[in-house]
C-alpha cells in the first residue's frame, strides 16, 4: 500500500504542473456561473492546452453541453465530470502488459522516435520483471547511438540480466536473431529488443524495424509476441502520426507514455485512446527502476484535472 | 517538414482562390479552419488566438474583398502574417570579444550535446573560427563523453574531462583554456532535466554569470506539444535567451513550436536541426519557411545548397564538356556523387514548389535513395574504356558489370538507357543553344530526365 501511495504521489507531483494550470484555467472560467457558450469555449481551450487535441476536446465538451448547459456549475462538479468521461475514455486501454508463458521466450520489441526513452523503459521492464521472478535477456539492437549499448548494459547490470550486444554500426536484425537463438538456448522467459530511435519518416529506418520482425519470425512464427511504442508525453498532436506510421510498419500491440514526471501533459494519450484503442501498458513517472507504472485511468484523468490533491 | 500544415492550409486556400466575391462569412469560414489546422500542428492556442485575430483584422478590410483576387489577397496576408510570427528576417550569430561564449540550454532530451557539436563544426568550417566545445553535464552519465565522441567525429576541440568538477569550475576551465589557447567561440553545452526545476535554474544562472555569454541559445524539439511556450517562457524569463535552435525539424512536426516559441520569447529562431549527420544543422529563414508552410517552395535554399556542394571548378569544366556535346559516364558518376551530397533525391524534392501535395504520391512511390548508390556501384564496375565509350557493353560485359556491382543486368540496361537519354537531351539542346544558359542560372545539373 505504501507503494502504491509513492506512486501516486509522483504522478501527482509530474501531473501537477500541467494539472494545475489546467485547474486553474478551469476555475477561473468557472467559480459559479452559468454554463453558456462562452464558458463552454474557455473550457474547451483549457483542454486544447493540455494537448488532448481539437477534436477530442471538442467532443468533451459538446457531451458536457447537452448535459449541463445553461445550468448554475460549480467548478469541482464541472472538473469531476470532465475527469469521470476522460476516464471512460481510457479505462478499455488500460491494460497490462500480457504475461506469455507459453511463448519461450515472450519476444518484446521496443520501438519509437529518438530521445522519447525506450532504453530506460526497457530497464524498467526489465527490473519489474526481475522481481516477478522472470528469466529475462536483454538485446541492444540500438547500433547506432554511440552511449546505447553502454546504456543498456548499465541496466543490465543493475538488474542481473544478461545484454547481448554487437559492434557499433553492426546489423540490428542480425542482431536480433542472434540474442533470440541465445534467449532460447539458455532457456529464458522474456527477451526484451531495444531498437534505434527513428524518426518515423526516414524510410530506410522504419524499413529496418520490420527487417528485425521478418527475421525474427523465421525463428518464431508468433514473435515479436508484443511490439511497443515509446511515446513521449510532452508531444503533441504529433504522437498521431508516429503512432500511425509505425503501426503500418510492425505491428504495434501497446504504448508506454514516459516522461509524465516532466511537464507532464499526456493529454495526447485521450486523444489517442479514443483513436487508436492501443493498449496502454505502462507509464513512466520517474528516472529510478521503480517508475514504470501501471496505466490508471481514473487517476490520471483526475490528476489531469487537479482533482487528486483534494480528494487526498 | 511542414507537410500536414501545408497540405491543410492548401486545401483552404484552394477553395478561397476559386471563389470570385469573397463575403466577411467566407473569410470567417477559413479562419475556422486554419485556427484548427495551426492548433492540430501544435502551435500554441495563445499565438494561434492573436494570430487568426490578426488575419482577421486585415483580411476583412474593404480593400481585400473588393479587390479582383480576394482569395489571393487573403492568401497574401496569411503568409506576410506568418512571416511576421516566425520573426522577419535571418538572424545570425552575434560574437563577443574572443572567446566568445555560446551557452546551450534545454530540456532533457531536446538534442543539446548533438547541436552543440553541429554548431561546432559548421562555425569551423563555414566561418572559420577556432571553436572549443566544453561539456559542464556532470547529471547524466556518459554526457561529457557524448560530447568528446562528437567533438571526434566532428573534428573540433573539447575541453578535457576532469571527474568530479561542477559545472562552474568547468566552465571557468573552459574560458582560461580558450584565452590561453586563442580560441575564437567556446560552446558550452549544460545538463537538461525533465522539467523546469529550481536546482537546473540556479546552477545555469551561476555559469551565465560567469560566462558572459554572447548568445544563450535555447534547444528545443520541435515534436513538443502545447507546453513548448511554457519551457521557452521560463528559460527566457530565467536565465535570458537570445535565440532558439530547434531540432528534429526532419521529423514531420508540423512545426507548431516554431511558431510559437518564437512569439512567445520574442527571441529569433537562429537554426534548425534537419538530421542525424553532424552537418544537419541549417541557418533558419523566416520567409522561406513561411513559404514553404504555403507550398511556396524554397528555391533561395536549394539554389544555395547546390551551390555550396558543386565545386566550381568542376562545373564549369563539365559545362564545357556538354557544351561540345561530349557527356560520357565518368560525367553522369560525378552528378550522381553529387545529387548524394545535396541530399538524394527526397532532399532536391522538398524544396522544390508546389511539392508538398504530391508528398503523399511520392512516398508512395518510394523513390529509393539507394538507387543512386547503387547507380554508381555498377559505374564502378565498368572498365575506363568503358566508361568514355558506354556504346561497347555488349551482353557479356554487361553481365560482368552487373556481377560486379551486385545488381541486375536490367539495372545496367536502365542506368545505360538513362544515360543515353540525357546524352539525346544535350544535343538537342546544344543545338537550342540553350545549354550555357541552363547551367549559368546555377540548376542542377544532376536532375534525372523525368
Amino acid at each position: 500500500m505504501a507503494e502504491k501511495r509513492g506512486w501516486l504521489q509522483r504522478l501527482k507531483q509530474g501531473l501537477a504542473r500541467s494539472s494545475n494550470s489546467l485547474r486553474e484555467r478551469i476555475t477561473g472560467v468557472l467559480r459559479r456561473r452559468r454554463l453558456d457558450a462562452e464558458a463552454l469555449e474557455e473550457l474547451e481551450e483549457a483542454l486544447i492546452m493540455a494537448d488532448l487535441g481539437v477534436e477530442t476536446a471538442a467532443e468533451l465538451i459538446a457531451e458536457l453541453s447537452r448535459e449541463r448547459f445553461g445550468r448554475e456549475v460549480e467548478d469541482r462538479e464541472i472538473r469531476a465530470s470532465l475527469a469521470a468521461a476522460i476516464a471512460r475514455i481510457l479505462e478499455p486501454v488500460a491494460k497490462p502488459l500480457p504475461v506469455r508463458p507459453e511463448a519461450r521466450p515472450q519476444v518484446i520489441l521496443v520501438a519509437g522516435v529518438n530521445g522519447v526513452g525506450k532504453t530506460t523503459t526497457i530497464g524498467k521492464l526489465a527490473h519489474r520483471m526481475r522481481t516477478e521472478g522472470r528469466r529475462v535477456m536483454l538485446a541492444a539492437c540500438d547500433t547506432f547511438r554511440a552511449a546505447a549499448v553502454e546504456q543498456l548494459r548499465i541496466w543490465g547490470e543493475r538488474c542481473g540480466v544478461p545484454v547481448v550486444s554487437g559492434r557499433p554500426g553492426a546489423d540490428a536484425a542480425g542482431l536480433a536473431y542472434e540474442a533470440l537463438e541465445r534467449a532460447r538456448r539458455e532457456g529464458c522467459e522474456v527477451l526484451l529488443i531495444d531498437t534505434a530511435g527513428r524518426l518515423h519518416n526516414k524510410q530506410a529506418l522504419m524499413d529496418e524495424l520490420a527487417k528485425i520482425v521478418r527475421v525474427l519470425k523465421k525463428l518464431d512464427p508468433a514473435a515479436p509476441h508484443d511490439v511497443l511504442l515509446v511515446l513521449d508525453a510532452t508531444t503533441g498532436q504529433n504522437a498521431h502520426n508516429q503512432v500511425e506510421t509505425f503501426r503500418a510498419m510492425v505491428e504495434v500491440t501497446g504504448l508506454v507514455v514516459t516522461k509524465l514526471d516532466g511537464t507532464a501533459r499526456g493529454g495526447v494519450v485521450v486523444a489517442l485512446a479514443r483513436r487508436f484503442g492501443l493498449p496502454v501498458h505502462a507509464i513512466g513517472v520517474g528516472e529510478t527502476a521503480e517508475d514504470l507504472q501501471p496505466f490508471a485511468p481514473e487517476a490520471f484523468a483526475r490528476a489531469l484535472l487537479g482533482l487528486e490533491e483534494e480528494t487526498a | 517538414m511542414f507537410e500536414n500544415l501545408t497540405s491543410r492550409l492548401g486545401t483552404v486556400f484552394d477553395r478561397l482562390k476559386r471563389r470570385g466575391a469573397l463575403r466577411e462569412s467566407d473569410v470567417d469560414a477559413a479562419l475556422r479552419e486554419i485556427r484548427v489546422a495551426l492548433l492540430e500542428a501544435d502551435v500554441a492556442l495563445p499565438v494561434v488566438k492573436d494570430f487568426v485575430r490578426g488575419v482577421r483584422e486585415k483580411a476583412v478590410g474593404r480593400e481585400v474583398l473588393k479587390s479582383v483576387t480576394p482569395g489571393q489577397m487573403v492568401v497574401k496576408i496569411v503568409h506576410d502574417h506568418l512571416v511576421e510570427l516566425l520573426g522577419g528576417s535571418h538572424s545570425g550569430l552575434r560574437y563577443g570579444p574572443p572567446p566568445s561564449v555560446i551557452l546551450m540550454v534545454g530540456l532533457q532530451g531536446s538534442g543539446k550535446t548533438t547541436t552543440s557539436a553541429k554548431l561546432a563544426r559548421r562555425l569551423d568550417r563555414r566561418e572559420k573560427k577556432r571553436v572549443l566545445l566544453a561539456s559542464l553535464d556532470v547529471q547524466r552519465p556518459a554526457a561529457q563523453e557524448q560530447l568528446a565522441t562528437l567533438a571526434r567525429q566532428a573534428e573540433v576541440a573539447c575541453l578535457p574531462i576532469v571527474a568530479g568538477e561542477d559545472p562552474v569550475a568547468i566552465a571557468r576551465r573552459a574560458l582560461e583554456t580558450a584565452r590561453r589557447e586563442g580560441f575564437d567561440v567556446v560552446i558550452l553545452d549544460t545538463a537538461g532535466r525533465l522539467h523546469i526545476d529550481e536546482a537546473l535554474m540556479g546552477e545555469l544562472e551561476a555559469v551565465r554569470d560567469l560566462a558572459q555569454p554572447a548568445e544563450t541559445l535555447l534547444v528545443a524539439d520541435a515534436l513538443t506539444g502545447q507546453d513548448a511556450v511554457n519551457v521557452a517562457r521560463q528559460f527566457n524569463e530565467r536565465i535570458g535567451i537570445s535565440g532558439i535552435v530547434l531540432t528534429r525539424m526532419d521529423g514531420d512536426a508540423r512545426g507548431g513550436a516554431a511558431l510559437s516559441m518564437r512569439t512567445v520569447t520574442g527571441r529569433p529562431i537562429k537554426f534548425v536541426g534537419t538530421g542525424e549527420k553532424l552537418d544537419a544543422l541549417d541557418p533558419f529563414h523566416p520567409e522561406r519557411m513561411a513559404s514553404r508552410i504555403l507550398d511556396m517552395g524554397d528555391v533561395v535554399s536549394l539554389v544555395e545548397k547546390v551551390a555550396e556542394t558543386v565545386d566550381r571548378d568542376e562545373a564549369e569544366r563539365m559545362a564545357r564538356r556538354m557544351a561540345k556535346g561530349r557527356f560520357d559516364l565518368n560525367d553522369l558518376r560525378k552528378q550522381l556523387q553529387q545529387m548524394r551530397r545535396m541530399g538524394g533525391m527526397s532532399g532536391i524534392l522538398a524544396q522544390l514548389p508546389g511539392i508538398a501535395k504530391m508528398k503523399q504520391q511520392i512516398a508512395k512511390a518510394n523513390i529509393d535513395e539507394k538507387m543512386i548508390l547503387r547507380q554508381c556501384a555498377i559505374i564502378d564496375s565498368m572498365t575506363p574504356q568503358e566508361r568514355r565509350r558506354p556504346e561497347i557493353i555488349h551482353a557479356s560485359r554487361k553481365r560482368r558489370i552487373a556481377r560486379g556491382s551486385g545488381t541486375q543486368v536490367q539495372d545496367v540496361n536502365k542506368l545505360l538507357k538513362q544515360h543515353r537519354q540525357m546524352q539525346d537531351m544535350l544535343k538537342r539542346a546544344k543545338k537550342a543553344g540553350g545549354i550555357q544558359n541552363l547551367l549559368g542560372r546555377g540548376l542542377p545539373p544532376g536532375m534525372p530526365p523525368h
